[in-house]
């Protein structure tokens, strides 16, 4: 710590990631004496991303220098494939200059942020590594590290999707693996000349692109999981999301699918002549709505992954984390105002969630990946299958009459696909849209 | 540069790549008795570091924790709860340096 002689803080936010930051700089802002604690020796070295932060919640949090945030590549342009086995079909979409969001490696970013919290006066422990939480008369008034005990008036969790802290004390129950991604991924270095060729983006300045793929993993009974690659600066990150439940299940090693994925031969010619240069895993917390923890007690909030704040549909997290760690912040600097630290003061923090896009969209959501991972067999093999049997049709000219060309697909389609399978895909694929509307 | 540089690499040359600061404290253990009675052993696979591997000779689980990423999957697939998962001890464990 940098100012050992203080024991007493105000507010203390457990981990630094960027809903801890985010949260840390609130409290601070609004006038309450922070300490942020982070396990590792510097910001970041715990985290990977699969590679994008979402810029309009960092403006929020930084209005006036988000710019200078280490990015790597804004990306702009987005595209999904469906894969099969030697196919793709694809959806892309293209907005140069959008600036939405951005490439970034977490362990400069997370620096940044540490940075920046710094300088607006949070003080900072790096190196720390909170054991418990200090209880006092039915409030949460410290933490316990592996030296010392420090005291604080609120304590705000934000220490990651596996926080340990928030199960300790009863805040939230563990995870099931139904409900959890295990992410892999791998850095791959290449030039920025061939990134800029492969991907298009000549000319754009610092312009980036995303990929993602579905299915195409040459299984049959296949992941529910979901591919993605970044373009950073003079790097890819190609990595899978997979279900956890269903890694058991067919006793799959997530290392060997992302090697299934490298191998494909739409895959493959993108990372041609690339390095690996760091590979990583994390988890993702993607029961939703219906698993949200409780989000607050007497003298404690939990803020970003901690509290399961991610739309897997959307790939949105850090959007989640910086905004939720902003009300956290928010809520306890209002506490320590009014000397008030109890639930009941503190339900602000929810009510100010539930007031903004995170449990609005949270909400609307809460079926989809329960409903989609339902239809895993649909998503990752037929439809791409069907896909790409359409597109042969479409593009092969294959001198042979395209009224019996599409009459035999619309047959096997028929024949393939029973009436009740295709009756869940339609009623899986409603209930999501109108979850969302309604 | 080749494309075998990219491809087809185990779990053991992508855990080069990374770099550790290893505690003599092992932060993961593995319940001798549970695990001897687990019919599936999911940790063996599941884990993306292939920390665990089954010693049929001695009939226990090795814990290689010195490799873990410390992602947690581990912990949550284990059906039997018999995997005891810490953090390692402050500013140990795994650096990520470019993730």
């Amino acid at each position: 710590m940098e100012d050992t002689e203080v024991q007493k803080f105000d507010v203390i936010v457990v981990g630094a990631g960027p809903s801890g930051v985010s949260a840390a700089l609130a409290a601070k802002r609004g006038g309450a004496k922070t300490l942020l604690i982070e396990r590792s020796s510097y910001a970041g070295a715990k985290n990977m991303i699969g590679g994008a932060v979402f810029l309009t919640a960092l403006k929020e949090i930084f209005p006036d220098s988000w710019e200078q945030a280490p990015f790597e590549r804004y990306i702009n342009k987005h595209t999904w494939s469906l894969l099969t086995d030697n196919s793709s079909v694809d959806i892309s979409c293209d907005f140069p200059g959008a600036k939405k969001s951005a490439s970034i490696y977490r362990s400069k970013f997370d620096l940044w942020l540490v940075e920046k919290a710094k300088e607006e006066g949070v003080y900072f422990a790096p190196s720390t590594l909170v054991l418990n939480l200090l209880v006092k008369e039915g409030f949460i008034c410290g933490v316990q590290t592996e030296l010392e005990e420090i005291h604080s008036d609120v304590v705000i969790l934000a220490d990651g999707v596996n926080s340990l802290l928030a199960r300790q004390i009863g805040l939230r129950k563990e995870y099931k693996p139904k409900d959890t991604v295990l992410s892999v991924k791998e850095t791959i270095k290449l030039s920025r000349e061939t990134i800029e060729e492969r991907f298009c983006l000549k000319g754009s300045s610092k312009g980036g692109a995303a990929r993602n793929f579905i299915g195409g993993l040459g299984l049959k009974d296949a992941p529910f999981g979901l591919g993605f690659m970044y373009t950073y600066d003079d790097c890819l990150s190609l990595g899978l999301g997979l279900s956890i439940e269903d890694l058991i299940k067919y006793k799959l090693n997530p290392s060997d699918l992302l090697e299934k994925l490298k191998e494909h031969p739409v895959v493959s010619p993108l990372i041609q002549g690339g390095e690996l240069v760091e590979y990583s895993a994390h988890l993702i917390p993607e029961g939703g709505y219906k698993k949200l923890p409780k989000l607050y007690k007497n003298g404690v909030l939990v803020a970003g992954d901690a509290a399961g704040f991610v739309n897997g549909i959307h790939f949105e997290g850090t959007n989640y984390a910086l905004i939720s760690g902003k009300y956290a912040g928010e809520t306890a600097a209002y506490a320590i105002k009014i000397k008030d630290y109890s639930k009941k003061t503190l339900k602000l923090y929810k009510k100010k969630l539930e007031n903004s896009f995170i449990l609005k969209d949270l909400k609307s959501y809460k079926n989809v990946m329960e409903n989609l991972y339902s239809r895993t067999n649909s998503l990752m093999n037929y439809y791409p299958a069907f896909a790409s049997d359409f597109f042969k049709i479409f593009c092969g000219a294959n001198c042979v009459a395209k009224r019996d060309e599409f009459r035999g697909l619309f047959v096997r389609f028929i024949k393939q696909r029973s009436l009740r399978e295709l009756f869940y895909d339609i009623k899986t694929f409603l209930g999501c849209v109108f979850g969302v509307l309604k | 540069m080749s494309e075998e540089n990219i491809k087809k690499k185990t779990i053991e040359d992508k855990l080069t790549t990374i770099k550790y600061n290893c505690s003599s404290k092992p932060h993961l253990a593995a319940d001798e008795q549970k695990c001897r009675n687990c019919e599936n052993r999911c940790c063996t696979y599941i884990c993306p570091a292939g920390v665990y591997s089954y010693d049929e000779n001695q009939n226990i689980i090795n814990v290689e924790y010195e490799n873990c990423l410390e992602c947690g999957a581990c912990r949550i697939a284990c059906p039997y709860n018999a995997i005891g998962w810490e953090y390692p001890r402050a500013g140990h464990g795994v650096i990520y340096k470019q993730s």
